[in-house]
């Protein structure tokens, strides 16, 4: 059952990025492309993301606990620090390159286009040498 | 390469969206962040919260087929760039989502959404970046 709840969420999860035009590269960089070919379907995706998640979380985490698990967990880190702020400036330059971002790829696995595997196998690269670089250095 | 502006439907799958991120808070207590997610299945610290993640992923790669089905297509997917920046890009997004601990799902949507600081930041510093990665590409190089 609890299986079953985490599967749907990716469904929905993926069914959202298939019709939003998230995991389209295309609109992605065209969004940024403000002097461009510019198109602002994105802040429609954002914005309709933002508004749902903020009025469900108000509602959801003034309750004791999750449905099916113990307790919330949240973030806890409050700090502003270079691995943040770093981090955010390298993945907007990597977005800006590829056009995917991590949520947009994933579900398009599912359409067996060739170019989001090689996209994700990049991904998987770039976040085992990351991880390996925090494990020595941070 | 032009695209059609689509407000209705992005705006429709982006209650979508919200509405997974909410539902794994409400069931689960969970931030549904699309890098933790992955890094999970892939990198998983311990055995326990490896199986759920891969579900969850195997939900997500399900979504285009569910869309397949109502509406006879699969979604558009048209990549503008080449296959080298597409790698090169994907290697460094997987650099900065890392170092960043998330990327538009986890700070862009639930981080955003619960108000938090240190998402907001990240999300105006990469929105920042990728614009002007854009620019660069696009309009002083030419490229893309």
């Amino acid at each position: 059952m609890r299986l079953i709840t985490y599967y749907l969420v990716g469904l929905i999860f993926g069914l959202g990025i298939s019709i939003s035009g998230m995991g389209n590269p295309a609109k992605v960089v065209n969004f940024f492309d403000i002097v461009g070919t510019w198109d602002p379907s994105l802040i429609f995706v954002m914005s309709g993301a933002l508004v749902v998640t903020f009025l469900g979380y108000r509602v959801v985490l003034g309750k004791p606990k999750p449905a099916m698990a113990k307790a919330f967990l949240l973030p806890s880190n409050q700090e502003i620090d270079l691995p943040l702020v770093g981090g955010a400036i390298i993945f907007g330059i990597g977005w800006g390159i590829g056009g995917f971002c991590p949520g947009g790829a994933l579900p398009v696995i599912g359409t067996g286009k060739i170019e989001v595997v090689y996209f994700i196998a990049a991904l998987l690269a770039g976040i085992f040498v990351a991880r390996q670089f925090q494990a020595r250095l941070l | 390469m032009m695209t059609e502006f689509t407000p209705w439907a992005s705006l429709f799958g982006g209650f979508l969206i919200g509405l997974a991120a909410v539902l794994l808070m409400l069931l689960h207590g969970r931030v549904f962040g699309a890098t933790g997610i992955l890094s999970g299945v892939l990198f998983p610290s311990n055995s326990g919260d490896w199986l759920w993640r891969a579900v969850l992923v195997l939900g997500m790669v399900s979504g285009p087929v569910l869309y397949l089905l109502l509406t006879g297509s699969f979604p558009a997917v048209e990549v503008p760039v080449s296959l080298p920046m597409l790698l090169v890009g994907g290697f460094v997004v997987g650099i900065g989502v890392t170092l960043g601990s998330g990327c538009t799902s986890g700070h862009g949507v639930c981080g955003m959404a619960r108000l938090s600081l240190r998402s907001i930041v990240a999300t105006c510093t990469f929105m920042l970046t990728t614009f002007v990665t854009v620019f660069v590409i696009r309009h002083l190089l030419g490229a893309g």
